[in-house]
């Protein structure tokens, strides 16, 4: 019976995922980049831990011809989109406005706009958030977490959702652990208490320490 | 607030479904290792079903306990948070078997069900 009114309603059996929709359109981008060759990685952080500093530092770094072209998800402005532009690399920006995550439509959306040649690379710089894009499939190749050495080494603890479905975790700015109270060793563990496969991968965006490690994975993943 | 998205989602998955059928009840699972809180989608739900046939349906929501597998030792333990550490051997090796459900189970369906106050139609 209705709970609502008392009328005898039917009962429809759904048993779906919520995010069935969403998980489609994911796996749709994934058999469109793999058709292109293309190698997606989606950078997730929490806002200020150096995605872009990052992004323009890899542009630079990572040599051998690969063509990079970049995804900017921020709720507001194109400054991240100009500053990849700035790089001589092509760069679409997503606002989300009041969205706290990129989705798998707007990213179909910003790909097929972005057009990356066969067999490139294109990075999908999420919105500085550790909780909400852990949710959503975005169909990219591979999840990167990056986390800065100001954050505290127990993030992974507070933000076990995120860096338990990273692949590659980064741990950005030790150019200052001279001056921070942060124990590399207390971070591994946090971090191996949520996720027992990620590569960790220490560097500073800024000084280039590190790099090498970074593009050499990428261009394992190619 | 990926909740609001997430009901948004839900609401879309019903529609589609149903159409323009009046929904007198909504029955979600939501496991409590599933990264979504009830209360917020409880929150987001009235806003969203606004103006759809959706509008003014019982929310009832299952919450799956986490129940977890430990790969080490085979011991199989209770969690409420991702952090799954064996309470028999101490490892993190652990495989989740319940808890991450997010499912629309079933609607009810009523041609008859007056609609609330205010709603169109």
């Amino acid at each position: 019976m209705c709970a609502t009114c008392g009328c005898s309603g039917v009962t429809v059996e759904l048993e779906q995922r919520v995010l069935a929709h969403n998980d489609d359109l994911a796996h749709r981008n994934r058999e469109w980049f793999a058709e292109r060759e293309v190698l997606a990685v989606n950078l997730m952080s929490s806002p200020g831990a150096g995605k872009t500093t990052l992004l323009e530092r890899t542009i630079r770094d990572l040599d051998g011809g690969v063509t990079v072209s970049v995804v900017e998800g921020d709720q507001e402005t194109a400054f991240d989109a100009e500053r990849i532009r700035a790089t001589g690399c092509r760069a679409v920006q997503i606002n989300t406005g009041a969205g706290c995550h990129l989705d798998a439509a707007m990213l179909a959306r910003a790909v097929h706009e972005l057009d990356p040649p066969t067999r490139s690379v294109v990075f999908v710089e999420n919105v500085g958030n550790l909780v909400c894009p852990a949710l959503f499939d975005l169909g990219e190749s591979y999840r990167v977490v990056i986390m800065s050495a100001t954050e505290g080494e127990d993030k992974p603890l507070k933000y076990p959702h995120m860096f338990g479905t990273a692949d590659v975790v980064v741990l950005n700015k030790v150019d200052l652990l001279p001056h921070l109270d942060f124990a590399v060793d207390t971070f591994v563990r946090s971090l191996r208490q949520v996720n027992q496969r990620a590569e960790i991968l220490p560097l500073s965006a800024t000084t280039g320490a590190g790099i090498d490690a970074w593009c050499g994975q990428l261009r394992d993943w190619m | 607030m990926h909740e609001l998205a997430v009901t948004q989602a839900i609401i879309d998955a019903i529609t589609e479904k149903t159409g323009e059928a009046r929904i007198c009840s909504v029955r979600l699972e939501i496991g409590v290792l599933s990264g979504v809180l009830v209360d917020a989608v409880r929150f987001c739900f009235d806003l969203v079903a606004e103006g759809t046939p959706v509008e003014g349906a019982v929310l009832v929501v299952d919450e799956p306990p986490g129940r977890v597998r430990c790969r080490d030792c085979d011991e199989v333990f209770g969690a409420d948070h991702l952090i799954l550490l064996c309470p028999a051997c101490g490892s993190a090796h652990a495989e989740v078997l319940s808890g991450r459900e997010l499912l629309i189970k079933s609607v009810e369906v009523s041609p008859a069900c007056a609609p609330p106050a205010g709603a169109p139609g």
